[in-house]
């Protein structure tokens, strides 16, 4: 079929082209435009019908001339073109090169819509991902193939905490580095730059590939943006066997440019004016995550989503939120005491989790350890609440050790130097020394085998509680675990039964 | 149905949905789109224009493109085949889907539900001769589908004769004939083992009859606090990961239900796979059997396309009907009726319809019932009692229950599990709210409740939950003012009710021996927090320290029973209530005796 090109512009806004008279247009074409500059905008119908034709354009309508407007139909859809050369490379939302160097040749192209991948190809997620924060690794473990978002608000360090991950983030017995998809859309020139020094330094560079949308590029483009990234993240997954972790930020500025889009066409809003299809269309992307029978590679997600307001019932972090496999959730108030990550365990949540860590995966006490400190720390911000109430001195002394443990836990389990790669069994053995500042029979959620086994007798709990005390402060530097002294293991595994 | 096809011409491509003129097309029918051969369902007539609601991207499609009616309704095919398949959301086995278009779904993809190469063996019911009058529900035989369901093949409604001849028994396929009935205008009908039923018209049965056996699905704050009925229809509303998919698929694994059909409708495509990879390996608790057998899945996860994830409620309810049909108990779930709701409303915007709240087509409330209105228990055509348990997840966007979805559910069903994000942030598991949440069937419940386990349950249910009032309104105080200003008997109020949430509410869905709780132990360790209270509360009118009694190391230990014991292990919980009985008695031996000194 000949490409026709067409003069029959009728209407322009909001991003949205109308072509009028264009028999035959196919539903979700490429379309290329020629303003009257001669420059060429790229466009996609998304509705089609005899008379009229509905183009998004993805540099948007901005000074259109629709008189002097020429518009081809491509016959194809939205497509990348793949090969190995990817890696090291940066491109913009629809895969053109924004580094300077030549756009990649091969004739291996694919439509970046993707498709659904059927349920039943695919294989639970469960290898755990050593991230070496403990937040993550102890309680929100998370797994090889599975999609967490970081839930952020302005000024907080997700950028600096997904960097670390990507330097650290590792297969406990393995050492094949992840290939890692960076998808940016809307964020600054620092953001990115942020990121692309922080690859060039870690030496990670040339398992990179970055898709880069700024924030005064045209936002129409991060709508295509996540799915060509992802389009290319499943050829290095699935045609290149590489083990893939795709970060992508902010998913605030991709909801932010569907809403404008769809204002323009008239769709009828659900909340907070985001059309009611926001739920599938980021599904359509998170989902493209995971793992496939009998495929080698596999597909991990970390996108940052910024919650307005630091408000985690907003649409965007809500809808986000049914869709991943948990989150991981910052806080200001731990931001402003200066901890990092400021990770706030209680609404943070890996749900794939449970196949992931335990006896084979990481230490059998694991599960167990991770709802006791949930537990312990539930009941220690309650506390902590009460106490700025009545007074610490109020307390009785069970509830002092609460809080006792509220500030070490926030001090020395969530707070971590940047450079700090804690392992497993150390981010667990840290856990047993904060715990071990309760009396064992408070440690209902831990097994008497963990207990027997794990459990820090007086002395060294007393230690820990004393490095750990309300009297020290809450501002202070990070304590880093070396510091921390070495407990007694006792032997044996035997349960030591807590007497009735 | 007419079989007649008629041809026509795409027009109009807005997403999902398509117009198409069709001359002759009716309401529902489904429609073949364009080159690919797309599926879709008319959903709205004007004139020669018919608008259509396909299952598949439309991605690629265009105006002039041919458009073809089918002559029936969505519909799916009901016989021997289903158990332990999955399928999408209008009933395409997925398992074959992957065999032909590997791991992601091509479009266009014509293939039957049921398998026709395979053979199940047909035993007849030897108490049919020919010449006897047959009708809707007549039991013409039965194959045994999987180990666990014997599939009874029915004479599908609306077929009435005589029995012309019956097949004797050996292997057949589904599309042999098992059976011919000679209806009184002389036609005979050839009866295979499955026949086809339109998705949106409910199944005829006899009669409704009232629901009278609890549904027990082995979790203590279901079954002991707000209990479902076999037959009821029941919703799980929370804010995301509160635990709305654990408690279904904990109902999926350990209710004693017949047939559990598990319908993921717009969420995760991994939560389909956990139970896919997992209930072959999981023992039913009441056949010992694996749990597969029993269990069929419908998958429309959200990245599936839109309108099918409308459908997948209809095709499941529909399966669930079947079986209910032969006699069985179904418990079917629904994960998450806000998406199906959410389709509802997407279609209604393409429209044009005018949204009433939130973007919500003015129908969403009556859509929503009729869904509801299909579980039941009932007397069926053929005299079978089987019953639909239908559970819904909801999705309340920011965990608002004042939304609409979460809002007109409330209205139709008989029991809320109210998910709270507070009780899933500080991981009390299962976060059911006792609070607000609420259940209509105590009353029914009790009657079994006493009969089968123990004739306090109703009064020591009570009593427990009057704890927990006490307990909010005491922690509401302690924020105020600090504990101090409780007296002692309410310090240890405050105790026992920590006991009770923790021994008897809290059950981890991942804890190996705790998972499941029978009836028996569930009443167990409810007897036995309310005895520790109960002795308890007296020592502390006695004027022994609630410190004291907190130092019991039993009342730690309390708490773990739950994990230390199973569900058989009934004589171990007992000897530890009566250990823990004796210790409270030792106490208060201990104290009258410093009592005497003093
Ligand atoms: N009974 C339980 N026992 C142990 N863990 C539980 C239980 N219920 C919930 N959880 C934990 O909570 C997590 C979230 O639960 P779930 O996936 O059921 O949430 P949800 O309400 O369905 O969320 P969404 O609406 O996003 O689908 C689980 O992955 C699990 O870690
Ligand atoms: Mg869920």
């Amino acid at each position: 079929m000949s490409i026709k090109e067409y003069r029959t512009a009728a209407e322009a806004r909001g991003g949205l082209l109308v072509m009028k008279n264009t028999p035959g247009v196919a539903f979700g074409d490429r379309v290329s435009i020629e303003d009257h500059t001669g420059g060429i905008r790229n466009g996609q119908v998304i509705r089609a019908s005899e008379d009229s034709v509905l183009i998004l354009v993805f540099e948007g309508v901005e000074d259109l001339d629709l008189e002097n407007t020429w518009v081809r139909f491509l016959d194809a859809p939205v497509e990348i073109a793949l090969s190995p050369e990817l890696l090291g490379r940066e491109f913009n939302g629809l895969g053109e090169p924004r580094d300077g160097r030549p756009p990649i040749l091969s004739s291996l192209r694919r439509a970046v819509g993707g498709s659904a991948i059927n349920p039943a190809a695919r294989t639970y997620p469960r290898e755990f991902i050593q991230t070496g924060v403990s937040t993550i690794d102890g309680l929100n473990s998370l797994v090889r193939g599975q999609k967490l978002p970081i839930f952020t608000g302005s000024g907080l360090p997700h950028n600096r905490l997904a960097a670390q991950i990507v330097r650290q983030a590792r297969l406990k017995n393995e050492d094949a580095a992840f290939s890692i998809v960076f998808a940016a859309m809307g964020v600054s020139y620092a953001d990115a730059k942020f990121f692309r020094d922080e690859f060039a330094s870690s030496g990670v560079l040339r398992n990179v590939v970055m898709f880069v949308n700024l924030a005064d590029d045209p936002p129409v483009e991060r709508l295509t943006l996540p799915r060509t990234a992802l389009t290319a993240a499943e050829y290095l997954a699935y045609d290149l066997d590489r083990h893939v972790l795709v970060v992508m930020t902010d998913m605030t500025y991709y909801a932010e440019a569907l809403r404008e889009v769809a204002t323009a066409k008239g769709d009828v809003p659900a909340r907070k004016g985001y059309p009611g299809y926001l739920y599938s269309d980021l599904a359509e992307i998170y989902e493209r995550c995971g793992r496939i029978h009998n495929r080698h590679g596999s597909i991990t997600m970390m996108p940052v989503v910024s919650m307005p307001s630091d408000d985690i019932t907003h649409p965007i972090p809500d809808l986000t939120g049914y869709i991943t496999e948990g989150q991981i959730v910052l806080s200001r108030e731990l931001d402003n005491q200066g901890i990092y990550p400021p990770v706030h365990i209680s609404p943070s949540l890996s749900r794939l989790m449970k196949d992931g860590i335990g006896k084979d995966d990481t230490r059998e006490d694991h599960p167990r350890v991770a709802a006791q400190l949930y537990a312990l720390y539930a009941r220690a911000l309650e506390t902590r609440n009460l106490a700025s109430i009545i007074g610490a001195d109020e307390l009785s002394t069970h509830d002092r050790r609460y809080l006792t443990f509220a500030d070490a836990f926030d001090r020395r389990f969530v707070g971590q130097a940047e450079t700090e790669d804690r392992s497993i069994e150390a981010t667990l053995d840290l856990a047993w020394e904060l715990m071990s500042i309760f009396p064992k029979d408070a440690l209902t959620r831990v097994s008497e085998a963990d207990i027997g086994k794990y459990y820090q007798e007086e002395d060294e709990a007393q230690a820990a509680a004393a490095a750990g005390g309300p009297s020290s402060g809450t501002t202070t530097a990070v304590q880093s675990y070396g510091t921390r002294r070495q407990k007694k293991r006792k032997s044996g595994s035997g349960a030591q039964p807590s007497t009735v | 149905m007419s079989k007649t096809e008629r041809t026509g011409v795409v027009r109009d491509i807005n997403g999902p949905i398509v117009t198409v003129e069709l001359p002759g097309i009716r309401h529902g029918e489904q429609v073949k789109i364009g080159d690919l051969g797309l599926f879709g369902e008319v959903i709205s007539l004007n004139g020669d224009r018919a608008v259509v609601q396909t299952y598949e991207s439309t991605d690629g499609v265009r105006p002039g493109e041919p458009a073809q009616g089918l002559g029936w309704p969505l519909s799916v095919e009901l016989g021997p085949g289903l158990m332990g398949g999955i399928f999408d959301g209008v009933q395409r086995p997925l398992e074959k889907i992957a065999l032909q278009s590997g791991d992601y779904i091509r479009r266009g993809i014509d293939v039957a539900a049921l398998d026709r190469s395979r053979q199940w063996a047909f035993e007849p019911n030897r108490d049919l001769e020919s010449g006897q009058p047959v009708g809707p529900g007549t039991r013409l035989g039965s194959v045994q589908e999987t180990e666990t369901v014997l599939h009874q093949i029915l004479v599908p409604p609306g077929i009435h004769g005589e029995l012309e001849e019956i097949a004797p028994a050996g292997e057949y396929d589904i599309e042999s004939t098992i059976a011919r009935v000679r209806a009184a205008n002389g036609h005979s009908e050839r009866l295979r083992m499955y026949h086809r039923w339109p998705v949106r018209t409910p199944r005829p049965y006899l009669r409704r009859d009232d629901g009278i056996a609890p549904l027990i699905t082995g979790q203590r704050v279901i079954d002991t606090f707000f209990p479902q009925l076999k037959g009821g229809k029941g919703a799980v509303p929370g804010p995301f990961g509160a635990g709305k998919t654990v408690v279904q698929q904990q109902i999926a694994r350990w209710s004693n239900a017949d047939i559990v059909i598990y319908v993921g409708c717009g969420e995760r495509g991994n939560e389909l796979v956990d139970v896919l990879e997992t209930f072959p390996e999981l023992d039913d608790p009441y056949t010992g059997r694996k749990l597969m057998e029993r269990t069929l899945l419908v998958a429309n996860t959200s990245n599936m396309p839109v309108v099918a994830r409308e459908a997948s409620v209809y095709v499941g309810i529909t399966m669930a009907e079947y079986y209910r049909d032969m006699g069985y108990d179904v418990v079917m779930l629904a994960d998450s009726t806000s998406r199906w709701a959410e389709a509802l409303r997407e279609v209604s915007g393409r429209l044009g319809q005018m949204p009433v709240e939130e973007g919500y087509p003015a129908y969403l409330a009556s859509r929503l019932a009729a869904v509801y209105e299909r579980a039941g228990r009932v007397q069926t055509h053929g005299d079978r009692s089987g019953s639909v348990t239908l559970i819904g997840a909801v999705s309340p966007p920011g965990g608002d229950f004042s939304e609409p979805v979460t809002s007109h559910t409330k209205d139709i069903i008989e029991t809320f599990w109210a998910l709270s994000k507070e009780l899933a942030d500080a991981r009390h598991y299962p976060s059911i709210d006792w609070v607000t949440s609420f259940s209509g069937h105590v009353h029914t419940a009790a009657q079994w409740w006493h009969e089968q386990v123990d004739p306090s349950w109703e009064e020591r249910r009570r009593e427990a939950l009057a704890l927990l009032a006490r307990d909010a309104e005491l922690s509401r105080i302690v924020n105020l003012v600090g504990p101090e200003a409780l007296s002692s008997s309410q310090r240890w109020d405050l105790e026992a009710a920590a006991l009770i949430k923790e021994g008897v509410l809290q059950q981890s869905a991942l804890d190996e021996i705790d998972t499941f709780c029978s009836p028996e132990k569930q009443f167990a360790l409810l007897d036995l927090a309310l005895t520790i209270y109960d002795l308890g509360t007296e020592l502390v009118s006695r004027g022994v320290p609630v410190q004291e009694l907190q130092r019991l190391p039993l009342l730690s230990r309390a708490r773990r029973v739950k994990s230390l014991y199973k569900s058989e292990q009934l004589d171990e919980i007992e000897a530890f209530r009566a250990e823990t009985e004796q210790a409270l008695e030792n106490l208060r031996l201990e104290y009258a005796k410093q009592e005497e000194q003093a």
